[in-house]
């Protein structure tokens, strides 16, 4: 992508490099040029890289010595925990690591949406985003099965039969994921291969993430494109890195809190008790970051339809680019769309509060009303903004004056800084 | 950034807020000073040994504690009995082992290496003695239990007369701070019913206190470990991050932009 063609300067390096361009590639990616003005939202991606790559070391770790199988994968999470060495910190770190992905990648998509990252030219990122984001909640929801644990065991037990709504085939298919007439010992080693297989399925879709990204390089908290490289571009490197790391430090540091001095608060105590099939127990609730999904589920009366619901309020995430009508990306300078972008980020936060409580009385009656605004803000609001919406003018460049009287950089972000 | 920090903080905030809600509902349990939580937080020497004799004396009569070996009551972190008095603890247990040259299962008393005796064979002779009920094993109960130490603090000292109006089967009692407030386990603790080595008075809040300290080390053998490490790490973490950040500052001053 950068303009000047790379030439490594020994000559066994030339000879490597005309062979295998990992030095260009390196070259590419240290000279990739960044928009100067992306603020710390933009820092979440290099963290969830972290988060992916923690995830997978600890996990290999884990699973040195930890025993797929219904009788004994209790009693070696406990080995693992009592007597490997420093294997409480191992597990610590992957139970909690799970939680502060999932913690990124809901602020990495929630700057997605308030910038408008997914509008072209950067749908494919986005959709691909989308797709590592199932797979994520599909590894997580395997993982939290391993350990066999009461909500393990039942989480396993109420998610898969999930699929038992789908007509004809539906019980077909659930006895084919168990691999049996009920959650057992082959659902427990299928989940462990699949729990294994997954990371690495994501950290082939994260190198074509990031690839589709360096084509038309960084959405900026303004929006517009930017000419590259040039006066409103900085290298990556050392700008983006050593931003990237300062941030990850700090996203560390909260990582850590959790690890050594709350480990066990984002857990279910009852995945303390060993998996029983005879009792079930009182409130089966998913993982905090499954919630709002588990809200929207439970808020359609009909099994069918709300698995439907459920799946579409996830998949309908893929179509946002052309739901989005709307040419301008930043909320920045859409007014309407900033507020509605806001309730939005409130309905979710309700939803995901209701998913912890019981389906019943009003909790069950704000789920509803919580469920139709997601949908209705997906459908309805954001088509018909796009057509609606006056908006604000936007500068031409990051640090170029504008011409024609257009509100220029500095009063964009105080404007911004006045609204929050 | 300030905004960033703010809206970064309200995410944590809002996160340990609703993890907390959902964990149980509001019970007002009875509280004392627990010196295992905090930063530094340390078991009491004293109260874990303590409560090893509550629990071995009590406990141990129905609960069994499967995950444990005895090796780990002379463990650092833990109770930290000497290694004679460890020895001399497994030793005072029989246990299966098995078989010799000539076929033969035979018993002989237990060693460091051994996990801890369990009282019943397996879980439905467990059940068979204590009228269906079975008494959970106590490795990680604390950390199965939704208010944890505070809960198993409070169950112990919650036995109570039963209310009139309410009616109890044969072999359930009234516990305040139980579900729904019926209990099978009949009150476990009574004043002096063990008697301290140390001179300690035996009273059932004492006792209380001593064995879910007990069981809290039980649960969670490196927690002290865990502390001293977490203390490094965070204070490492922030110095790291300090100079990344004035770093970061002398980095960016090149470029006429607000990091």
């Amino acid at each position: 992508m950068s303009d000047h063609e790379y030439v490594p300067s020994s000559k066994f390096g030339k000879w490597f490099n005309d062979r295998l361009p990992l030095l260009t590639l390196a070259s590419h990616l240290t000279d990739y040029p960044t928009p100067k003005n992306l603020n710390y939202w933009w820092t979440f991606g290099g963290i969830l890289t972290f988060c992916l790559i923690t995830q997978i070391v600890t996990g290999l770790t884990l699973a040195m010595h930890y025993i797929a199988h219904a009788d004994m994968a209790f009693e070696s999470v406990e080995h693992i925990m009592r007597d490997v060495n420093y294997g409480w910190l191992i597990r610590y770190i992957h139970a909690n690591g799970a939680s502060m992905f999932f913690l990124a990648v809901y602020i990495h998509i929630f700057r997605s949406l308030f910038y408008g990252s997914y509008k072209s030219p950067r749908e494919i990122i986005w959709i691909i985003g989308i797709i590592i984001y199932l797979l994520m909640m599909a590894a997580a929801f395997m993982g939290y099965v391993l350990p066999w644990g009461q909500m393990s065991f039942w989480g396993a037990t109420v998610i898969t039969n999930l699929f038992s709504a789908i007509p004809l085939v539906g019980e077909g298919i659930v006895t084919w994921l168990w691999g049996g007439y009920s959650v057992d010992n082959p659902t427990l080693t299928r989940f462990f291969t699949l729990h294994y297989l997954i990371p690495f399925l994501i950290l082939g879709l994260v190198v074509l993430h990031i690839w589709a990204l360096h084509v038309p390089g960084n959405n900026n908290p303004i929006g517009i494109d930017v000419k590259k490289p040039s006066k409103d571009t900085v290298p990556f490197h050392p700008y983006i890195v050593i931003k990237d790391g300062f941030a990850l430090l700090m996203f560390m540091i909260v990582f850590a809190f959790f690890v050594f001095y709350s480990p066990n608060i984002l857990g279910h105590a009852d995945n303390y008790i060993e998996a029983n099939p005879m009792v079930t127990p009182a409130h089966i609730v998913p993982e905090w970051y499954l919630l709002p999904f588990y809200a929207i589920l439970r808020s359609v009366p009909d099994k069918l339809l709300g698995v439907v619901a459920m799946l579409s309020a996830i998949l309908i995430l893929a179509a946002l680019p052309w739901l989005d009508t709307s040419k301008i990306r930043s909320a920045v300078f859409r007014p309407l769309y900033k507020q509605f972008y806001w309730i939005l980020v409130a309905d979710v936060l309700i939803l995901g509060y209701i998913g912890a409580m019981p389906a019943e009385g009003l909790y069950l009656l704000i789920a509803r009303v919580a469920t139709a605004y997601y949908f209705l803000h997906f459908l309805v609001i954001l088509p018909v903004l796009g057509f609606k919406e006056k908006t604000i003018p936007v500068p031409l460049s990051i640090t170029e004056p504008i011409l024609g009287g257009s509100p220029n950089l500095a009063m964009a972000k105080n404007k911004e800084s006045l609204d929050k | 950034m300030k905004n960033f920090i703010k809206l970064f903080s309200i995410l944590v905030l809002f996160f340990f807020t609703i993890t907390q809600s959902n964990s149980a509902e509001k019970i007002d349990y009875l509280k004392t000073d627990w010196s295992f939580k905090g930063l530094f937080g340390k078991f009491d020497r004293g109260s874990l040994q303590r409560g090893y004799q509550v629990y071995t004396e009590v406990c141990a009569a129905c609960h069994s504690m499967k995950y444990l070996s005895y090796r780990n009551l002379g463990e650092k972190g833990g109770p930290e009995f000497s290694e004679a008095e460890t020895k001399a603890i497994a030793a005072s247990f029989e246990v299966t082992d098995g078989p010799n040259a000539d076929g033969e299962m035979f018993e002989r008393p237990a060693k460091l290496s051994d996990k801890f005796v369990m009282p019943y064979e397996n879980v439905k002779a467990a059940q068979a003695a204590n009228g269906g009920a079975y008494p959970p094993d106590m490795s990680v109960l604390v950390k199965a239990r939704g208010g944890g130490v505070d809960y198993i603090y409070s169950l112990l000292q919650g036995y109570e007369e039963v209310p009139s109006g309410m009616t109890l089967d044969e072999g359930v009692h009234y516990n305040k701070y139980m579900y729904g407030n019926k209990i099978r386990m009949s009150a476990p603790l009574s004043e002096d019913i063990v008697e301290y080595g140390d001179g300690t008075k035996a009273t059932v809040e004492q006792m209380s206190k001593d064995v879910t300290t007990f069981l809290m080390w039980a649960a969670e053998p490196h927690l002290e470990a865990r502390h001293q490490m977490g203390f490094k790490a965070i204070v490492y973490l922030i110095i790291l991050t300090t100079l990344v950040y004035f770093s970061m500052k002398k980095i960016w001053s090149r470029v006429e932009s607000e990091v």
